[in-house]
């Protein structure tokens, strides 16, 4: 089985919200996380989706 | 010299002059010059040899001599393999893929076109020996007129309506009209979208485009050609920018977003209007006869 599509990380500023199984990092506010997600969407060579406004996931298509 | 050097000629003439005809280099900038061109040329030259000593092997009763032509159809059907190994090849070199229903659509093609330039020389020789050289100028301007019809297919604007839409956010989610296209979460990277994005709604004439346009081939055809002839805003290590086509499932209208780097409406319009409509992906539901024998 292939996976063609897969959580890189996930970017939040809610620690209650943390989702497992992947690389979290937690941020301070959304100006934060929006610096952390471009930053990792490039890295990682993803897409940086927002599930809320409190989590974001970098998705590799 | 034999009574068939001059008619034998004739046809090879003709025959080659077919096959340079057919590979015009377009906007899909393939045959790239010079080398590709010189491979079909030659394999041109070959068909048409092939086929303009048909009609005088007939003439000498040499039967045996038609058995070639099935020598040259294994021939040509490694033409269409080395033209999809190539082109699937260089695909994952491409900024916006052709994909492989538009790959192997061109490769039948290129098979094909070796068969039309067999039909041409042998048809020429025919008229050039049963009548004069007239007679074999006619049958190979008749011959060139059926191949044009035959190498040309049906294109987009024949069973899609096309129109533009402005592409929209709602929340992270990007839409086209009311097709959703994907989710992007960075307020900087909407911005971008929304800048050089522009959206376009198919909406089928009837209900065979709906599944020709469902295919995902074909709409990946269209991603291809829009991209190719405006030029596409991205660079490798950016997925969010990539051109997407997604289809509404309650009437079967297809969104499609792309990033030229020329947001010309009208141009894109043309090019979305002329793309092919790609043999693999062509389907007749209508067709089927529900209430028949075997359904």
């Amino acid at each position: 089985m292939v996976l063609e599509k897969y959580i890189l990380a996930a970017i939040t500023t809610n620690p209650s919200k943390i989702p497992s199984g992947t690389a979290v990092f937690h941020c301070e506010n959304k100006k934060e996380m929006e610096i952390i997600a471009a930053n990792l969407e490039a890295i990682l060579d993803g897409i940086a989706h927002a599930l809320t406004e409190e989590l974001y996931v970098i998705v590799k298509h | 010299m034999s009574e068939y050097t001059y008619p034998i000629l004739f046809g090879l003439a003709a025959g080659t002059l077919t096959r340079i005809y057919m590979l015009r280099t377009d906007y899909r900038q393939y045959p790239t010059y010079l080398h590709g061109k010189i491979i079909h040329v030659a394999l041109g030259f070959i068909a048409a040899g092939l086929g303009t000593v048909a009609i005088p092997s007939i003439m000498e009763e040499d039967f045996t001599a038609i058995t070639f032509l099935t020598l040259a159809a294994s021939q040509f059907r490694e033409v269409r393999n080395m033209e999809r190994n190539t082109l699937t090849e260089l695909d994952s070199y491409e900024m916006v893929p052709r994909g492989k229903t538009y790959i192997e659509g061109v490769a039948i093609a290129f098979e094909s076109r070796n068969y039309l330039v067999i039909f041409t020389s042998l048809l020429s020789t025919l008229g050039y020996l049963l009548f004069n050289i007239w007679g074999g100028l006619a049958a190979a301007v008749l011959s060139i007129l059926i191949s044009t019809k035959l190498m040309s297919g049906g294109r987009l604007k024949d069973i899609v309506d096309v129109e533009f839409v402005e592409p929209r956010f709602d929340g992270a989610g990007l839409y086209v009209d009311n097709i959703y296209i994907m989710n992007i979460g960075l307020p900087n990277r909407q911005e971008e979208v929304l800048r050089y994005g522009m959206g376009f709604i198919l909406k089928p004439k009837n209900f065979n485009a709906r599944s020709t346009i469902a295919n995902l081939g074909q709409r990946q055809a269209i991603l291809h050609d829009v991209s190719t002839a405006l030029g596409v805003y991205r660079d490798s290590g950016t997925p969010a920018l990539v051109p997407l086509a997604k289809r509404d499932l309650d009437d079967g209208r297809v969104g499609v977003f792309v990033l030229p780097q020329e947001k010309d409406i009208n141009k894109a319009l043309k090019v979305i209007e002329a793309v092919p409509t790609l043999e693999n992906a062509i389907r007749m539901p209508t067709e089927r006869q529900t209430n028949g024998k075997g359904s």
